[in-house]
């Protein structure tokens, strides 16, 4: 559109301008195309990479999705002996990994985004944002051995031992409590998944937070609002949209993470039956089973991934519909 | 514009000249597979390079990659930890033989126990695998144990993640005295554990760290890794009933038990071998080569460093807790199966 635009107000300066003016004009014209052509074809490549990874992924998945049809996605069953899969048990694991982190992560992040931003001190200001923003920089293998060696060990002693104790034997969610009190398990991973979350989460509110124009702020303090009402009335619905995809930013992350949960989600192939049991998610599956796979094992491997992609898919397409829902409900 | 062109074609011309003596005079051997003797084969590399100048590129990409690879014709020699099966060979035109011994070990996380204090019979572990044993102090145990104070403590099993020749060899053994593993679990790199308490662990490190982590924890881990961590483990029953603790004296036990050339490509499983010392989870890691070498200069190089290796290797093997082969072994090797090959 904007091509076009300048290709139709050359002929003007053409008409009016000297020789000199003119090839400058043509060099100009032409730089413009070249630039636009070059910036074309990078943001192309992206698409490119894209269908490439779909199509390469399903083409190698293609024998497992043959052979099981759709049920692949809810067997319940990973037996390499007998080439039996299903990708029911690492589906379940990702999904409750990542919804217990963003159960924890968000509401911390929001707080400390909003203490940030509306309450914190001049001082402290900046170097608390510095330690959350470092913290998002920690690479996850670090997040994984602390999950292993610090976290585990504790987590097992001072909190799946009493939460047994006093859970264990209530009833409809005494379940949730059972099973060994390893240390390992799918709470365990999502416990690791909310710290290695929390950083990029609160890092994204802060930043949408902190674009709230001071005028709208400061009249509802002028109104008389307390500092919640404002969050709640002005800063919430101003920054919406940035903070859900902050939040997704967090789930993508949670989602495909794959050192951190493999060394405390317990990588066992089986359905977990509690919030203590061991269980696997699809990136620590592929992790762990790529080196040595072979034959039909590699293609149900790559049919877990392609789920992986798929479920990513998913739940970005239903956080943009959840956007423009809110949206319309507000009439903009 | 001109001399810019030629200098640069000289220069070009230089690389390649340098390159190709490169490689006439020192062509690096390139091998790939098994993760276990990789510790090994560095230190044999390392050694030879000094002596000979001729580098050995091994990557230690695991068993079933390290058989792709010579598959695919990209390495000279490709290693595995579980055997391949004579008719595979003779399909692929291939030979094979051991290089290198070890074994498989049985670790525990129990306090108040010595290394090898605790014993334990094949079928039992295979029941403890199976979870049909859950606590330590389980009727089955306590009477393989009498007199010792064994704990109420749930047994948590810890078992390799990923795909690995460890794994293939340990399962091969329940396999081996336990019927009902053989008929619900079987053997192979990765299985599906049957115990309800089981969690998996990375690599033998991976598995390591969990069982010196988790108090009850059973586990199995190479040898090497029993005494770089100073794990606790248990002495295993072996195929003459004899209770015997693993190292090096027990590994090689077992291999000069084993009848090698029974089965096509020396195949054999070494598992649950007779005599009265024999550890009963003793493994070779193999060798495979063709037969009709596409580059046989390099397929001769590649003999040659196992040839030095079998001879001067084995110190530097037993330094590392493996176990070399014995010389009446290497000797059949050599005018056995490496004869096959065409030079």
């Amino acid at each position: 559109m904007s091509v076009g635009t300048t290709m139709n107000s050359q002929p003007v300066s053409l008409e009016t301008g000297s020789a000199s003016m003119v090839s400058i004009a043509r060099r100009q014209r032409l730089q413009d195309v070249f630039f636009h052509r070059i910036t074309q074809s990078f943001s192309l490549l992206v698409l490119v990479a894209l269908m490439g990874i779909i199509v390469s992924l399903f083409i190698n998945a293609w024998p497992a999705f043959q052979k099981f049809g759709v049920n692949f996605i809810w067997y319940v069953e990973w037996d390499i002996i007998n080439e039996e899969f299903g990708a029911a048990i690492a589906i379940v694991g990702t999904l409750a990994s990542a919804g217990i982190a963003l159960l924890i992560a968000v509401p911390l992040a929001f707080g400390i985004a909003l203490f940030l931003t509306e309450t914190c001190p001049a001082w402290l200001r900046r170097p608390l944002g510095t330690a959350v923003e470092l913290l998002a920089a920690v690479p996850s293998i670090i997040y994984g051995m602390f999950g292993l060696f610090v976290f585990a060990p504790l987590f097992a002693d001072y909190a799946q031992v009493p939460l047994q104790n006093v859970l264990g034997g209530m009833p409809l969610i005494g379940f949730l409590f059972g099973g060994s009190t390893n240390g390992f398990g799918i709470l365990a991973a999502g416990i690791v998944l909310a710290f290695m979350v929390l950083p990029f989460v609160a890092a994204v509110m802060r930043d949408v937070f902190e674009i709230v124009p001071p005028i709208l702020r400061e009249s509802a303090y002028g109104l008389g609002c307390t500092t919640w009402e404002v969050v709640r009335k002005i800063v919430l619905p101003y920054t919406q949209k940035g903070v859900v995809g902050g939040v997704m930013l967090g789930l993508g992350r949670a989602l495909g993470e794959t050192m951190a949960v493999t060394f405390v989600i317990g990588n066992a192939n089986r359905m977990p039956t509690s919030l203590f049991s061991p269980g696997t998610s699809i990136a620590s599956t592929l992790a762990n089973e790529f080196g040595e796979a072979a034959d039909f094992h590699i293609s149900a491997l790559f049919a877990l991934g392609f789920l992986l992609f798929v479920i990513t898919f998913i739940v970005l397409g239903l956080a943009k519909w959840m956007l423009v829902r809110a949206e319309k409900a507000k009439g903009l | 514009m001109n001399t810019k062109r030629t200098l640069l074609k000289t220069v070009a011309a230089a690389a390649l000249a340098t390159m190709a003596m490169g490689n006439a005079f020192a062509a690096d051997i390139t091998g790939a597979g098994a993760t276990f003797p990789f510790p090994v084969y560095a230190k044999w590399a390392e050694a030879y390079k000094k002596e000979t100048g001729t580098g050995l590129n091994y990557q230690s990409i695991g068993s079933s990659g390290g058989l792709k690879q010579i598959r695919a014709k990209t390495v000279t020699f490709g290693a595995s930890d579980a055997p391949v099966s004579g008719a595979d060979l003779e399909k692929d035109g291939m030979i094979q033989f051991p290089a290198i011994i070890g074994g498989t070990v049985p670790v525990i996380n129990l306090d108040g126990f010595k290394p090898g204090e605790l014993r334990v019979t094949g079928p039992v572990l295979a029941d403890m695998f199976l979870g049909n044993i859950t606590k330590w102090n389980d009727a089955k145990l306590v009477a393989l144990n009498p007199g010792k104070a064994l704990p109420d403590a749930s047994i948590t099993i810890v078992h390799r993640a990923d795909g690995s020749g460890t794994t293939f060899n340990w399962t091969d053994y329940l396999t081996a005295v336990s019927k009902d593993w053989a008929d619900k679990v079987g053997k192979g790199a990765a299985v599906k554990w049957p115990a309800a308490s089981s969690v998996g662990g990375k690599g033998n490190e991976g598995v390591a760290a969990n069982v010196n982590r988790v108090k009850g924890a059973l586990g199995y881990v190479e040898y090497a890794y029993v005494k770089k961590n100073k794990m606790n483990f248990m002495q295993l029953q072996n195929a003459d009933g004899k209770y015997v603790s693993p190292d090096d004296t027990a590994f090689a036990a077992a291999a000069a038990s084993a009848d090698w050339f029974s089965v096509p490509g020396m195949g054999i499983s070494m598992v649950n071998a007779k005599g009265a010392a024999s550890w009963p989870v003793s493994t070779a890691s193999f060798i495979l080569m063709y037969k009709q070498p596409e580059d046989k200069v390099a397929s001769a190089e590649a003999l040659k460093f196992f040839d030095w290796a079998f001879k001067s290797g084995k110190q530097m093997a037993a330094d590392l807790d493996y176990v070399a082969l014995p010389d009446s072994l290497t000797d059949q090797i050599r005018s056995k199966v490496w004869s096959q090959i065409a030079k």
